[in-house]
Formats: C-alpha cells, sequence, structure tokens
C-alpha cells in the first residue's frame, strides 16, 4: 500500500512510520505545519510545532529513508481547532481540541489531500487498535497499553476514516518499548519527552490564552441560591468541576470546597457549589458516529468523558432524533457540555458523541446546563 | 560534480601545508591556491587581484552587500540607501533587510516587471531623486527562480553617472551565459563553485582592484585584508578547474540545454491545461537551462511528491525555517498572486540531461497536474462551520 506517515517529531510517529516501513509499505513521511508563525508556538521539546519538530520529523524519515514533506495546515487548523476551542469556552462548554483536531486535520485534511495524491492510508503513532469484528464492522480498540490508549480522541473519526487509517503501535506493551524499539532503530527522538499540553498554547496557560484573544469581561461567581460570592474576568475561562483558581471571599456555609457547576455564557455567570451537586446520572449527547452495528435500546456500555478518566458502566438509549442519552452508574462527576463521550464494550469502541447537557441522580435545584 | 573538480579536490586534500605559510609545503598550496586564482580570473575576464576566495555565495554577497554599504558609508555619511532589486536571492536580500534593521541603512526594493526582469526606470528615478544617498547596488546577473537576464548594462551606466558601485550575483549565471566581469563594468560580482560543477563550500567575490570593501570577516588579514580565514587549497583548487571547464564548455552546453528546455517549455503549454511559463517569454532572455512555470489550483509541494514517485525531480520556491513551503517572493514581485505562486514549479536542465528525459516528464506532468490539482481543492481550506 501508498502510506503516508504523519510525522510529529516525537517518538511515536517515528515508531510508526518504521513498522510501516518494515510491513513492505511504501510510506512517504509528513510534517503538518499548523502554526503560520512558528515561533508564536511552543519552541523546545514538548510540543508538536516548532522548528525542532519539523527538524527532527526530518531527520527521522532521513534514517527511515523515506521522502519527507512539509504540508502547511496552519490556515486549517486555525479555522477549525482554534477556532472552535475559542467558540466552545465562550459558549460554556468544554472543547477537547485533540479531538477536534483528529476530526478536521489529521484525519480529514490530511487524509483527504493523502486520498488525492492516490495513497491508500494515513499511520499515525497514536495507541489503538484496529480489527475487523466477528459482526464484519472494522472495530477501534483500546491498545494493548492501557496507560497509552488514545481510542478516546480517535473515535471521533468515524468508521469510513478508520478504514484509511493505520495505528502500527496499537499492540505495543508500553511506552517504554516504543522508546527502545526507537533507540535500537537509531531513530534521535528515542528520548524525547512525551508532549502533554495544548500544542496551540504556547506557555500552558490556557486561561491566560483565552483571555488574549477572547478578552477580560467581568462578571458575578453565584452558589446554587443565586448569591453572589465572587468575580471573575470571564466565564469563559472556567469549566465544569474546577475548584482551584476560584479565589472566593468567603468560605461556604458549611465549609466544604466548592466546584463550578455551571457556566453560563449569555447571563456571563458561573455556579459554584458543593461536589456533590456535580454527580451525574444521566449524559446526553448528540452528532453520535457509530463503529457497531445498532443494538436494540437500552444497550449495557462503558462511558468515557474523558481522556484519561476511568470508565463507569452505563445503559445508553439513542432518541429518535438520533440524539443520545446515556444513564450511568454513580461515579461520573463533573461533565461538561462540549466533551467527547465515548461509549465501550471491554475495548471496544462502540461509538462516540458530543456532551450537550447532564441530568443529576436527585432532583435539586437545577444547576445550569440541564437540558 | 564534473569528474575533473572531484580529481582534483581529491589529490589536493592529500597534500599538507597551509598557504599562508612560509616553509615548503605552504609555498606549494600557495602555488596551488594562485594558479587556481589565475585560472578563475582568467575564465571570469578578472584580473588574479581582483579574486577574493569566499566559502561560498551567501558568504560573498554578504561581504559585498555590507562591506560596500560600511565603506561607502564611512566616506560619506549621507551615503546609507541600500538598493536591490525584489527578486534578488535571499543571500543579498536578507543581508539588505537585516542592515536596514541593524545598521542604520535605507533599503529601496526595485520593482521588477511581470517577466521578473529589474524595472529600470525605477531605478532611473530612485537615482534622480536620492542618487547622492545611494551607498550600493545589488542587481543579479540572471534570476535564480524565472531565469530572467537581468539589465546589467543599463544599471551599471547608470550607477555610473552617480558615483554608486554595483554588485552582481552571477552564481546562476556563470557557466550558462557569458560572464565577463571586465566588460560588465560591475564593482563587484559573487560566484560560487558547487553551480558549476565544482564544490560546496567554496566562492569567491570578485572584486574591482581599488574598491574599498571593509572586512565582514576579521582575523589573519588573508585575501588583502578582506576575507581572513585559512584559505581551503584543495576546494579553491577545484573550484578553478570546475570554473575553467563550466566556461570553456559554455557555449555548447548552452545550446544543449537550451535545446532541450525549448522542448519542454513547448511541451509543457500544449499538453498541460492551466499551465503558465513564468519568465521571460524570449528563450533569449533567460538562462537557458531554466523552464518556469505555475499551475493553477495545484500545490507546488503536491507537484513535487507526484513528480518524484514518477522518478522526476524539480523543485519548487523556497520555505521557511521548519519546512513550510512558502510562495516564491520573485514570482510575489512579478504581481503573481499568492494562490498561482503556491503552483510553482521550475525545471532545471543540466548536462547528463536528454530528449528522453524531457519525454518522461511530458509524458507524467499532465496526469501530475490533474491529480495535484484535485488534492488541491482537497487540501485548501473551506469555510467549515464550527
Amino acid at each position: 500500500m501508498r502510506v503516508l506517515a504523519a510525522l510529529s517529531g516525537g517518538v511515536d510517529s517515528a515508531v510508526a512510520a518504521a513498522r510501516a516501513v518494515d510491513a513492505g509499505h511504501d510510506v512517504v513521511g509528513v510534517h503538518m505545519a499548523l502554526s503560520r508563525t512558528r515561533d508564536q508556538f511552543r519552541t523546545g521539546s514538548r510540543g508538536c510545532c516548532s522548528i525542532e519538530d519539523a527538524g527532527d520529523a526530518r531527520r527521522a524519515a532521513d534514517v527511515l529513508g523515506i521522502p519527507y514533506y512539509v504540508w502547511d495546515l496552519s490556515e486549517r487548523f486555525e479555522e477549525t481547532v482554534v477556532a472552535d476551542f475559542l467558540a466552545e469556552y465562550e459558549a460554556g462548554r468544554t472543547p477537547n481540541p485533540c479531538v477536534r483536531c483528529n476530526e478536521h486535520i489529521k484525519f480529514s485534511a490530511l487524509l483527504d489531500k493523502a486520498v488525492a495524491l492516490g495513497f491508500d492510508a494515513v499511520c499515525t503513532g497514536h495507541y489503538a487498535r484496529i480489527e475487523v469484528a466477528a459482526d464484519g464492522w472494522r472495530a477501534l480498540h483500546r491498545s494493548a497499553d492501557p496507560a497509552k490508549d488514545q481510542s478516546y480522541v480517535l473515535a471521533v473519526m468515524g468508521p469510513e476514516r478508520l478504514a484509511r487509517s493505520m495505528f502500527p503501535l496499537g499492540d505495543v506493551p508500553s511506552k517504554e518499548q516504543t522508546r527502545a524499539e526507537a533507540a535500537a532503530r537509531g531513530l534521535s527522538v528515542s528520548a524525547k519527552p512525551d508532549s502533554y499540553d495544548i500544542c496551540f498554547v504556547a506557555d500552558g496557560d490556557t486561561q491566560g490564552f483565552l483571555r488574549s484573544r477572547l478578552g477580560e469581561r467581568p462578571g458575578e461567581i453565584v452558589d446554587t441560591s443565586g448569591e453572589v460570592v465572587g468575580t471573575h474576568d470571564g466565564a469563559y475561562a472556567y469549566t465544569v468541576g474546577q475548584r482551584r483558581g476560584l479565589s472566593l471571599g468567603r468560605p461556604a456555609p458549611d465549609g466544604k470546597p466548592r466546584y463550578v457547576l455551571a457556566v453560563e455564557p449569555v447571563r456571563n455567570r458561573v455556579v459554584v457549589g458543593p461536589a456533590d451537586e456535580l454527580a451525574v446520572a444521566v449524559v446526553e449527547a448528540d452528532r453520535a458516529v457509530w463503529f457497531a452495528p445498532a443494538a436494540a435500546d437500552p444497550f449495557a456500555c462503558e462511558v468515557q468523558v474523558r481522556a484519561h478518566g476511568a470508565p463507569v458502566a452505563g445503559a445508553a438509549t439513542v432518541l429518535d432524533d438520533g440524539t443520545l442519552s446515556v444513564a450511568v452508574e454513580p461515579g461520573l462527576r463533573g461533565v461538561a457540555p462540549g466533551q467527547s463521550l465515548v461509549l465501550y464494550a471491554g475495548t471496544r469502541v462502540l461509538g462516540q458523541a458530543t456532551v450537550t447537557g447532564t441530568r443529576r441522580a436527585v432532583p435539586a435545584v437545577a444547576a445550569g446546563q440541564t437540558s | 560534480m564534473v569528474p575533473e573538480a572531484a580529481r582534483v579536490l581529491a589529490e589536493q586534500l592529500f597534500r599538507t601545508g597551509n598557504p599562508s605559510s612560509l616553509h615548503a609545503s605552504g609555498r606549494a598550496a600557495r602555488r596551488v591556491v594562485e594558479e587556481a586564482r589565475e585560472r578563475t580570473a582568467a575564465a571570469l575576464g578578472a584580473r588574479p587581484s581582483e579574486v577574493v576566495w569566499t566559502a561560498g555565495g551567501t558568504e560573498a554577497d554578504n561581504l559585498a552587500v555590507k562591506g560596500l554599504f560600511w565603506s561607502r558609508r564611512a566616506q560619506d555619511p549621507s551615503r546609507r540607501r541600500i538598493l536591490v532589486s525584489a527578486a534578488e536571492h535571499h543571500a543579498v536580500l536578507d543581508p539588505a533587510f537585516w542592515m536596514a534593521e541593524h545598521a542604520g541603512a535605507e533599503l529601496v526594493l526595485l520593482p521588477v516587471d511581470a517577466e521578473g526582469v529589474l524595472v529600470v526606470d525605477a531605478l532611473r528615478r530612485e537615482l534622480e531623486e536620492h542618487g547622492d544617498q545611494a551607498a550600493l547596488i545589488s542587481v543579479m546577473w540572471a534570476n535564480n527562480e524565472v531565469g530572467a537576464l537581468q539589465p546589467l548594462d543599463e544599471v551599471v551606466a547608470l550607477a555610473r553617472r552617480y558615483g554608486v558601485p554595483v554588485h552582481a550575483d552571477a552564481v546562476q549565471a556563470v557557466g550558462q551565459v557569458p560572464v565577463d566581469f571586465a566588460a560588465s563594468g560591475l564593482d563587484a560580482l559573487t560566484v560560487s563553485a558547487h553551480k558549476l560543477g565544482g564544490p560546496g563550500g567554496v566562492g569567491a567575490l570578485l572584486a574591482r582592484r581599488g574598491l574599498e570593501l571593509t572586512p565582514v570577516l576579521h582575523g589573519g588579514g588573508q585575501e588583502r585584508g578582506v576575507r581572513s580565514g585559512t584559505l581551503d587549497a584543495p576546494l579553491i583548487a577545484s573550484f578553478g578547474v570546475a570554473t575553467d571547464l563550466a566556461v570553456a564548455g559554455r557555449a555548447d552546453h548552452a545550446a544543449h540545454v537550451g535545446a532541450l528546455r525549448d522542448e519542454l517549455v513547448a511541451g509543457v503549454l500544449s499538453s498541460v491545461p492551466g499551465a503558465v511559463l513564468r519568465g521571460p517569454a524570449d528563450p533569449a532572455r533567460r538562462l537557458p537551462a531554466n523552464a518556469h512555470f505555475t499551475f493553477t489550483g495545484c500545490e507546488g509541494d503536491s507537484l513535487l511528491y507526484l513528480l518524484d514517485s514518477a522518478g522526476v525531480e524539480a523543485s519548487t520556491g523556497s520555505a521557511c525555517q521548519a519546512g513550510v513551503p512558502r510562495p516564491s517572493h520573485v514570482l510575489l514581485a512579478m504581481g503573481i498572486d499568492e494562490d498561482d505562486a503556491r503552483g510553482a514549479l521550475r525545471f532545471s536542465l543540466g548536462p547528463t540531461s536528454t530528449a528522453d528525459d524531457v519525454a518522461t516528464l511530458l509524458s507524467v506532468l499532465p496526469g501530475v497536474v490533474e491529480r495535484a490539482r484535485a488534492a488541491g481543492l482537497a487540501g485548501r481550506s473551506t469555510a467549515v462551520p464550527v
């Protein structure tokens, strides 16, 4: 097959490309340039957008003996991933830019261009497995190493794009093994640190980034009774479940810590309250994509709402309008609209959707974003 | 590299001796360097004493722009304007920008026309208004991207009237078109070995006798004190041989590649929809080995990849430090819009190019362009609702 290996400049994508070469594919390396002004993004070794990363990607391609190109997807990145990030926070929701990047850039803009140029598949260093299931579907599974599993951020792509994807690292038992393999192959990125933060937030200061792009919008922080307990510089900078950084002048009457329960963009208000108000019984979501045949409602599954969050057991129902309602076992807290919801059966991804709202276990004071 | 230049390089690498030393091996090395100097000077219509060895074309261009500016301004503080064409190579353009930012220069970018040729009237007007403030003029002999030969005779004639020294980057021209330093009337001229079949890492600035140049590199005082640094006898010897051969074989070479180029241009224009020849339409007014096109709706890197997989090597414009393809400043200076400039490809023919190579290119190019055009639409940003 003709395979386009996306090379970020990190160790994972380099080893993935090497494995694709070993498998006998005709591999071409492509580094995506995602920022117009490259210095604006993080420099150093932790991001995926620096000059150093581009150099590391080129070096990896040279070691593997494959052609190397840089594709400029910065305009697309700005108008999809960055714009979505800002718009979502502005609307009081909690976006995951890595999910949006997989949706709009890696498995969309990059994949479409690759296919148009005659490539059969895009190969990345994501940790996830692709298997053809007994039901005939091409199934997306968690990686062999649960600690590195990235099926959560990949599920947004849907089954058609999965058919043109290749994740050679899905069966690697641990990241250490990837590093050892990189070292054995003579790839100089073997000891490069992992990237964790959002690549376009230069110093890891998300609130500062939002403030610089959205401007200051002072408003009130209230408790569930509506009483003003503090002020903020912009409701967009808060996210449901957040505890730190609230800077409330006085303690709650019960002396317990307070959390953000809801962000109300129109009233420019942030609602805070005790932890038990964050407990979620039902999650509602839309824009669903499925990796498995439809099952009779409600069907049992495990529910995950964060990239590194533990899944909880649930029962999902697809409503007539295509939206999703998932009743979850106790344990899920602080779920915000905008988050990606992924349903699993064991290691297999059943589907993905975007959270629109939640309902609490016990009827209580409406805390904003219930539907 | 041409085999003779490679042979001389290898041979000289086994010899020891610093050309600046006085002992026997030093004298032997000095002889090698000076013979190469005489040979290079003779091939380029210069005197041996006018050859200043450098580590390549970029260094020679830096020495010309900075050295001429500093020496002219030292003589006359009002001469602060650096006049360069907007289509210069980065090795001239970037030092000029740097001098404007850091050394008190005023940068004047002279426009080029739609074919990439300097607009002489613009230079005339600039000199009429500010001739007494001009420190130097730098205009390349021929443009490296679109191949346009530049009207240096007119530039030199105008500059003389205002007492302004003229430098030309002739890296692309030597071995392609006749280059005679004395006849040109230029004050300084850049050559580089790697473009004429010699090794990388060596070049020269031809500097007219009596021309004052402030050094950029300070040290042991080699090369008239203008360019310090131990001379690399093997590279210089190899460069001398390569220059000699390139100039001696120039007419035959130009006839050979020129004929192939004309075939290539005619073939591309007749078989590829949306192909536009850039640079002078008259083949006599461009470098014989150069053909440059833009392909509407295509990304240059898509074309490059598809041609590469079909066994054809071509070149797009420039890339930034991180390797991101950038629309060429030369094409933008010619008034071509950014989208069209992104779909640029340059084909350079060499001594080993054959009619079969051209036929191969012409057989794959229409399909390549069609595919790249489809991919260009796929990769192009669209209004995505977010």
